[in-house]
């Protein structure tokens, strides 16, 4: 019974928070809104038992994702009152389409066809089960090469990334390896040839 | 106790309400790529609900790698967008008409 409860407030909250994102008059706002979305997700996956994912969906989400849209956000000086002229002006569509998505997968799911009994919920997970180590053992045995494939894969956004953003301009003190490996003994020391002090 | 179908209606909602943020705010780029952050999350609702309901801990494996390409993805759209605000001023979807799309 409280869980039905927590799960129906956390519900309310999330779908409010999702319409306060797509409507924010700020972009600041819609970022902030849809952190609030990543953490009641997070308290729904807490509930159905998915606790790893919950602490994954924080952390990555709101503590590094969404940083970074915050950070672009509000670094960059941009004319948002521009881009939010002709706002309405396929709204209708969009919500006809929301709709059209809701009563579809509303009707997927009520469908008496479908093979899973949709109105029971999974049985709760037996004490002393632990959901990060289930996962990791999976993870680390039958999923092995697809999560290297990711550990690449961030490794190349990361790359990308840098590669994007970095810039030359004039004046800008970097360093520059091929010259730094390139100098020679003559380009860097001179050797003077003075006369020895005379102590009187 | 949850049912499955709750999780998925609730799934279906996040997803309607995004696919409705797209259109409400197609010129903004930064807005765009969050409404797509979000249409994950509501497939990844998905995931999870049916790995939990099914005994099936793949569908919690599926929506790790969700998160981590998902990653990827909102870094390399938010380091082009400050390539694009660099070069033209604007992230006005509109204005990226160069490559005659």
């Amino acid at each position: 019974m409280l869980v039905t409860i927590l799960f129906y407030t956390f519900a309310t909250i999330l779908v409010a928070a999702a319409l306060g994102m797509i409507v924010a008059r700020n972009p600041v706002h819609s970022a902030l809104a849809l952190v609030l979305c990543f953490v009641t997700s997070a308290a729904i996956w807490l509930l159905i038992e998915a606790e790893f994912l919950a602490v994954v969906l924080v952390l990555v989400y709101v503590g590094a994702v969404m940083v970074l849209f915050l950070f672009v956000v509000m670094m960059l000086d941009i004319n948002f009152e521009e881009l939010r002229s002709g706002f309405t002006r396929y709204a209708w569509l969009g919500w006809l389409t929301a709709l059209a998505v809701i009563v579809e997968i509303v009707g997927v799911v009520t469908a008496r066809t479908l093979g899973v009994d949709v109105t029971k919920g999974a049985k709760p997970m037996p004490p002393g089960y632990s959901n990060t180590q289930e996962l990791g053992r999976v993870l680390y045995t039958d999923f092995v090469y697809p999560f290297e494939l990711a550990a690449i894969l961030l490794l190349v956004a990361i790359v990308a990334a840098i590669a994007l953003t970095t810039r030359q301009r004039a004046g800008l003190k970097a360093q520059d390896v091929a010259r730094q490996v390139a100098v020679k003994r003559e380009d860097r020391v001179r050797i003077v040839k003075m006369e020895p002090e005379r102590r009187e | 106790m949850i049912s499955l179908g709750e999780l998925l209606t609730l799934s279906a909602i996040l997803f309607a309400i995004a696919v409705a943020g797209i259109f409400l705010n197609r010129k903004n780029l930064i807005l765009l790529l969050m409404c797509v952050e979000l249409l994950l999350l509501a497939a990844n609702f998905n995931f999870v609900a049916f790995s939990r309901h099914l005994g099936d801990i793949d569908g919690q494996v599926f929506v790790f790698f969700v998160l981590t390409v998902a990653a990827a993805e909102s870094a390399i759209g938010l380091a082009i967008l400050v390539v694009l605000f660099r070069e033209r001023r604007s992230i006005n979807v509109d204005d990226l008409t160069q490559m005659k799309g």
